[in-house]
Parts: structure tokens; sequence; C-alpha cells
């Protein structure tokens, strides 16, 4: 009797595999924080990976197969990146759109170089993600040297003669950022009050704060995440201080606004000039709005990425990550964010930040559109 | 001077919450002699409840802020206690005349369920409120800097000593009290001499988990968000603090409490921000070797 139900199992066990043999899907993974303070950025990368998945297979596929998507969450910690990584790479996925937080971007593409994955980043702008000249990895944002100019240029020109003070949150990305702007800023003439750094996930500022109250600051910079900085920001009006907040691309969600509240009124930061906006990407907002999604922030980059990788793979005829990547940077693709191509290291060659500020209604425009 | 004055108002709130996070862990130590290390994220449920019990009065339609917050006070500390309640009950009691670790790593293990659990049932995501309590006294202008108490601050404080005051008058006043501290010297004893001792540990958790309910509550006013994972950090801290006034004397975890965020605040204030822990726990560890006890802290006698 024992047998048979051995038997049974084994029989239905192969039975499962054999399914999944047949099915042959190409599963594809989108990695990033879907828990944990970052969450609501990697929400947005899930849903700008299940739209492009959804669009691919309804447009019949890829090379003749039907796409799966597998999602991972990394909790926006280096290990868990890691493991993640380990993880997509033995099961032999082919390409990642992920991370999202730089320090987790960086460690797990080592493990996708040796898996033999495609990792293609739709927002970690830490410079050292391609700066190490790995075969695999690529990114359709931009970097933060040059998100740390744009900020710098601003802040020379509107607080030239004021008190700046930076702060970082000790992460690979809020740390890189933040002493990028300081190099611009240094090299535009503008000396900072106070460089200081804090802990993500702390909680309470004020001692910060009373800081900046005591240095007279009119500007604090941050190199950090969305949650530290509304923090800091709604701390800084209980205090009585109207010190502005300048942030980087980690601001770009609404989220921001409901930590907040309408003291995020006048709150600035840089981001890519707002891919929403873009007539390249008309018909997929409407897309998203129809589901009742706002494309804000990475969701579009998300998007944007799968196309690159889709498109690069239709061109090459294959899915092998070597193959596609020479592929990739080869050419020239057009996706919802614009026209993309690709320098060797893996950044793209179209780049440009501007200032967004935040206003009283939880919204945030650009405020120097390009051209003028 | 100024400068000073605003750096210890932000030590004291701080400090205020912390102690009456470590109220719990002091109490449930003293009587039962295990750390309760599923506190942290009864303190976050608590938090949680709070929000939840926030939104749904406002959603009623009420608007006077004084009764919404007494409300959510009531409510959030009746069923966190609930809480409290139910993980001694499960989670505790089958263990108690098992080994001393038992306990502890069952504690550990209800840390995990009970964050896992707000996670699936609340999301993963960070929960923000808008500010509830707004406005603020300047209590000082100087040259332009400006020293200010904000209302929530001042609840923060009030609600910490009232509440302090009643559970310090309970334990040393009442019937329940003397059980509790009939309970803390010799259980055996006490259970002879008549008193419920089941009953009286269940009620202590119920009075700690009360009290981390309205930690909870006011963590949620003054920072303005709550999130699963946040019991794990500040039950750390709260824990620090309950060792560093002495494990097992209420007034020791208050002392505990606003020493920690005395010192985070006042190194973030004149040194760096980035070694405020260090700071904290190094302080704590030479209080340790000189003052093995803490700073309120009796000697434990060997019983015979």
């Amino acid at each position: 009797m024992k047998s048979l139900k051995l038997i049974g199992l084994a029989f239905g066990a192969s039975l499962a595999l054999s399914t999944a043999a047949f099915a042959q899907d190409i599963t594809i993974a989108v990695a990033g924080p879907m828990t944990g303070g970052e969450s609501a950025f990697g929400r947005q990368l899930k849903n700008g990976a299940d739209m492009a998945i959804a669009d691919l297979n309804t447009a019949g596929g890829l090379l003749g197969k039907k796409l799966a998507l597998d999602v991972e969450d990394d909790a926006c910690d280096p290990k868990q990146a890691r493991s993640v990584a380990e993880k997509i790479a033995s099961a032999k996925i082919p390409f990642v759109a992920g991370h999202y937080c730089s320090s987790s971007s960086i460690p797990a593409s080592e493990a996708y170089a040796d898996g033999n994955v495609l990792q293609i980043t739709p927002a970690s702008t830490n410079p050292l993600f391609t700066e190490r000249k790995l075969w695999n990895v690529a990114r359709v944002c931009g970097r933060d040297d040059q998100q740390g100019l744009v900020a710098a240029q601003y802040i020379a020109k509107n607080y030239k003669g004021k008190n700046v003070a930076i702060l970082n949150d000790k992460t690979t990305y809020g740390k890189g950022l933040a002493d990028e702007t300081k190099k611009a800023l240094n090299k535009a003439g503008v000396t900072e009050k106070l460089f200081e750094s804090y802990n993500k996930g702390d909680k309470d500022f004020n001692a910060i704060v009373s800081r900046l109250k005591l240095e007279k600051i009119d500007l604090v910079y941050v190199g950090g995440y969305h949650q530290e900085s509304g923090l800091i920001l709604r701390q800084m009006r209980d205090q009585g201080l109207q010190t502005v907040l300048m942030a980087g691309d980690a601001l770009a969600d609404k989220e921001f606004a409901s930590i907040t509240g309408p003291a995020a009124e006048g709150t600035l930061f840089t981001f890519g000039p707002d891919p929403r906006n873009k007539p390249t990407a008309k018909a997929i907002v409407e897309q998203f709005k129809a589901k009742g999604i706002d494309p804000e922030g990475y969701t579009l980059y998300t998007y944007a990425a799968m196309q690159v990788w889709s498109q690069a793979v239709k061109k090459a005829g294959t899915i092998d990550p070597k193959k596609v990547m020479d592929t990739i940077k080869g050419g020239a693709w057009d996706t919802v964010i614009g026209k993309l191509e690709f320098d060797a290291k893996g950044d793209i060659k179209q780049l440009d930040y501007v200032v967004y500020k935040w206003d009283s209604k939880g919204g945030y425009t650009e405020i120097n559109p390009k051209g003028s | 001077m100024d400068y000073f004055a605003q750096q210890l108002i932000n030590g004291l709130v701080l400090g205020s919450i912390y102690g009456l996070i470590a109220i719990g862990y002091t109490m449930v130590y003293g009587i039962v002699g295990m750390i309760n290390f599923a506190h942290g994220d009864i303190f976050m449920i608590g938090g949680f409840i709070a929000l939840i019990s926030f939104l749904v009065l406002v959603s009623l339609g009420l608007t006077a802020v004084p009764l919404i917050l007494l409300i959510v006070l009531l409510v959030s500390m009746a069923i966190t206690a609930l809480y409290g309640w139910t993980v001694e009950r499960i989670a505790y009691r089958p263990l108690r005349h098992s080994f001393r670790l038992a306990p502890m790593l069952s504690a550990i293990g209800m840390s995990f369920v009970l964050s896992n659990y707000s996670q699936v049932a609340q999301g993963a995501r960070v929960k923000p409120v808008p500010p509830i309590i707004t406005g603020g006294y300047t209590l000082l202008d100087n040259e332009g800097f400006v020293v200010r108490l904000s209302n929530v601050q001042i609840v923060v404080v009030i609600t910490t000593i009232v509440l302090l005051a009643i559970f310090t008058w309970l334990v040393a006043r009442t019937r329940l009290g003397r059980d509790m501290r009939a309970c803390e010297q010799d259980q055996t004893m006490a259970a002879l001499l008549g008193v419920d001792v089941d009953r009286t540990i269940s009620m202590t958790f119920v009075i700690g988990a009360a009290l981390a309910a309205v930690a909870g509550m006011m963590y949620l006013l003054y920072y303005g968000l709550v999130d699963f994972f946040m019991g794990f950090v500040a039950g750390i801290k709260a824990f620090t603090a309950a060792v560093l006034g002495g494990i097992g004397s209420l007034p020791g975890a208050m002392l505990g409490g606003l020493a920690i965020g005395l010192i985070e605040t006042m190194w973030s204030a004149y040194f760096s921000v980035e070694y405020k822990d260090v700071a904290a726990f190094s302080i704590l560890i030479v209080v340790l070797i000189f003052m093995p006890t803490g700073l309120l802290g009796r000697p434990e006698v060997e019983k015979v």
C-alpha cells in the first residue's frame, strides 16, 4: 500500500515536471524592495514589469514563447539582494530588471555576472554600478555624479551666500549622492556648513534638526531615501524651522507627501524629466491609468528596461545573456521613455536631470523644464 | 544655553517613549524572571491598533481631537492588552516549569510571529498619518534661535508621567500590586498563601502590553508613521534602557529610558550623529561594569 502511494507520488511529480518543460515559458525576473521602508519603489518596479510582460505576451511573446515574471524581494538589504541574485542565477533566468537600492544592485550584479544573468537596473544611480566593468550590467536611469551636478548647480545659483547643510544615510546610494553633490558644490564655490550622516531606519531626527537650527541652515541636502527625508522635514517644521529640503530621485513617490502632509510644499528633488509627460509614453500612461495605477517614479523606467531587453532578444534571435548584452550595447532602442543608446559600460548616452518641486497638494512638477 | 534647552526637550521626549516600552520589559523580568523579547512587537501592534482606530474614528466623522485621542488611547490599550495576555497564555505559560531558556526562545519566536503577522495583515509598507496634534509654543527666542516645544511633545511627556504615576500606585498600593510583589519574591510561597500566581502573571503581561500600546500611540503621534518592523529597533533600545536602569525596577526603567534618550540626543547635538548608538551602548557597558545591577537595580540574592 505504502509503495503504491510512493509510486503515485513519483508519477505526480514527474507529471508536474514534464508539464513545466512542455510549456517552455521564458521566465524573467524583477527584483527590488517589495517589503520594508522602500517598498513604495519596489511596487513601482513591479507595476512596470507586470505591464511590460502583459504587453509582450499580448503581442505574441518572444521568439515564439510566452513570458513569465518572477518577482523577488530584496527588502533593500544587500545580504538579501545577494541571495535573491543567487536564487535567480540558479534558476537559469536570463534577465533581471532590478534592483532599486544601489546597495542591493551592486552586490547582486556580481552574482548575476557569475551566474550568466543580464541585469538592467531601472533605478540604481550609484556610479559604481557600471564602473566595475562587469559584462552583464546596464541601466536605463542616470548616475549620481550627473544628478549631484544638477543639484549643485541649482543650489549654487539659488542659495549662493546662504547656509547649506548636507546629510546622508551612509548607504551606497545616499552617501554616494551626498559626496557627488558636495564635490560639485565645492567646485561651484559653495562650502557646506555642516556635513553629517544618520542611520537609515532612524525615526528621531530632532537632534539633527536642532543643529540645523543652530547653524541657521537655509537649505539642507539629504542623500537618502524618502522615509527619512520625510521625517526630517516633518520634524523641522515641528521645531519651527522653515529650511528647504532638497534630495535626489528617491523622493519621486507620492508616499513622501503622505509622510509629511502639507509640509512637503517647497521641497526639491532631482529626477529625470518626467517620463509620464514624454510623447513616447502617452499610450502606456493611459493603459496604467485605466488600471488605476499612477506610473510615477521608476515605473516607466522598469517598463523601458523590459523593452530594451525584449527588442535586443528579438534582434539577436536568442536569449543568451552575453549575446543579448552585445546587441544592447550595439544598438539604439525605442522605449516609452524615449530612444536609448548605451555606452560600453552600460550607461545610457541620453541623460538629463531636472529639479522638481513638491506642492501643497501632494504632487510635484518640474521647476525649470528643459530648454527654458 | 537655548540650544541646550532645545536638545533637552528632544531628549526627554525620546526618552519618555523608550521608558514607556522599557517598563514592560522590566515588569515581566521582575516577576517571571524572563526577558520578553516579543515586547517590542507588542509595542508595534499597539501602534497599528492606534492607527486603525484613529482612521475608523475619522471616517465616522468625529472631529474633536481630544475625544478622538482618548478613545484611541483606550481602544489600543484594551486590544493590545488582549494581545499581551494571549501571547503569555499560548507561548509562555505552557513553558513555565520548563528549563530557563525555553520561554526566552519562544519569546523570540513570538516576536517573529507578531511582526510577520502584521506584515501579512497590514502590508509591508510604511503607514503614515497626517499630523494630528499640531502647533506648539515658542519658549525662547534668542537672536533667531527659537526654542520650540510642540504640543505633541507636551502630550507625550504628560501622558508618560500620568501613566507612570498610575502604575506605580497600582504596584505599591493595590491588592494586585501586592500579589505581583509577592510573586516577584517567591512564587511557590505566594501560591501557598492564596495568591493566584497564574492570574497575577497574566495581569503583568496585560499591564505591560497596555503601556506598550500607549508608547505605540505616542510614537504614531510623534513620528507620524508605523511599520511592521519598527518593534525590533525600539525594543532593543527599550531593553537597553531597562538594563541600564536596573532590570526589575519600575522607576529604573523610566530613568534608563530617559538616560538613553538624553545620551543619544546630546551626543548627536555636540558630537557626531553617526555614533550616537555607539555612545549609548558604550555608556551602558561602563555603567554595567561599575554597577552590575544597573542604576536602580537591587543585587539578586540567591534563594536557598
